[in-house]
């Protein structure tokens, strides 16, 4: 399959564009349904530290979307971070993230990226462990959906690995759900060949998505590469999430991956978060810029 | 952090990394090799020194960059554009290096006996 066959940039608008989940592939958006379902938001790639032409305020950005997700004028269940909540994975990084993001109303859940985890997980340990996640990774039934938070970046020398000891986990995990529940999975790194040539896949994502494919209707949301790409396959629909710090090029149109510069007027258009509403086996995602 | 750093390489070392991008960087300590980490490449992807030789590395790129080795013997941890970082190699043997935030590249060093004096 040409790679142009399943990458899709979806634009951006200043209330966000919204694209259908559901199997039928039909659009659908709209407020949640009134019979029950779930809404989240996710956020990703804050870059807490990183101060450089690129965005040299990504604490104001982060303010900013924060403040947008607190106006929600309904409260999202939770909010997930996938992750890159620092730059370099310095104590003092976390503790302004935390305190940042302890001012968002709904309740938090963070997973962390490669970048908060170099060279030791203490740090991001230490600012974000939950009691019922001893080893970063968990599921947990929430509004009739079973959702997957897992950790792809924990290996020493591969970037997008989850390792048997997950693995395991994951394929015993869903082994227990009915094939009609809705599965949500989160991730920071792409769990499918996005772009390997610059690191953005998971090398045994494989199985993950195997033990997937029995299921009606899968959302997976990553992180990672700063830019909003969605793919499908067979019943699994994938959507990488924007930034709240910078954006990075679109995969293969550069020599290499990094912050992307663009005009001061544009950062805060490609910059923003998400917001997910699933009810029955229909996901609906907008991505909200921080400006049209 | 490494035993093999004295005092005043630690205390280099603690200002280099705390420092921001636009702080003054810290004076390097006299070093036999320097390698640029520049377009996510060491520009030095082999490099030959000898026991007890200093070796420095700078991030040219916009994105941080670290230099890691596999046997885990040396880690810079972070280095954020501009970021500096120095190591002695005290143990002839050779090094594969490479970055823990792009494991794709890659280097290596060979530390080769004390040079005679």
């Amino acid at each position: 399959m040409k790679r142009d066959d399943f990458l899709k940039h979806v634009a951006w608008t200043g209330t966000g564009i919204a694209w259908s989940l559901s199997g039928t592939g039909l659009f659908s958006a709209g407020a949640l349904a009134a019979d029950g379902g779930i809404s989240f938001v996710q956020i990703s790639d804050s870059h807490i530290g990183f101060s450089h032409p690129e965005n040299p305020d990504v604490i104001g950005t982060l303010q900013q979307t924060i403040g947008a997700i607190n106006a929600m004028p309904v409260q999202p269940s939770f909010v997930v971070h996938t992750g890159d909540v620092t730059h370099l994975a310095k104590p003092a990084q976390f503790d302004t993230a935390k305190q940042l993001l302890g001012t968002l109303k709904a309740p938090l859940i963070v997973l962390p990226g490669e970048h908060d985890v170099i060279g030791t997980s203490d740090a991001f340990f230490a600012a974000f462990r939950r009691s019922d996640a001893p080893q970063g990774w968990f599921s947990w039934d929430q509004g009739g959906v079973h959702f997957l938070s897992l950790v792809n970046v924990f290996n020493f020398e591969i970037d997008g690995k989850l390792g048997t000891e997950q693995l395991d986990f994951v394929e015993k995990d869903l082994a227990a759900q009915k094939k009609s529940t809705p599965i949500v999975v989160f991730a920071h790194v792409p769990l499918y060949a996005l772009f390997p040539p610059w690191g953005w896949t998971t090398e045994d994502g494989s199985r993950v998505l195997a033990a997937l494919r029995r299921f009606n209707a899968v959302t997976v949301l990553n992180g990672h590469i700063h830019q909003i790409v969605q793919h499908t396959d067979g019943n699994i629909r994938f959507a990488t999430a924007a930034s709240t710090a910078y954006p990075q090029p679109a995969p293969g149109t550069a020599d290499k991956p990094g912050p992307l510069k663009v005009p001061s007027s544009k950062l805060l258009s490609v910059l923003g978060y998400r917001s997910v509403e699933i009810a029955r086996n229909a996901a609906t995602i907008a991505d909200h810029a921080l400006q049209a | 952090m490494s035993r093999l750093f004295t005092g005043l390489q630690a205390a280099l070392l603690a200002v280099t990394l705390t420092t921001g991008a636009n702080a003054a960087v810290p004076p390097l300590l006299p070093a036999v090799a320097t390698v640029h980490i520049k377009d996510f490449k060491y520009n030095l992807p082999a490099l030959a020194v000898h026991m007890g030789d200093r070796v420095t590395f700078v991030n040219d790129d916009d994105e941080a960059h670290t230099v890691t080795a596999t046997d885990k013997s040396f880690d810079s941890e972070g280095l954020d554009t501009a970021g500096t970082w120095q190591h002695v190699f005290t143990k002839p043997g050779t090094y594969h290096y490479f970055c823990e935030l792009h494991p794709y590249m890659k280097a290596t060093i060979v530390v080769l006996p004390a040079a005679a004096k």
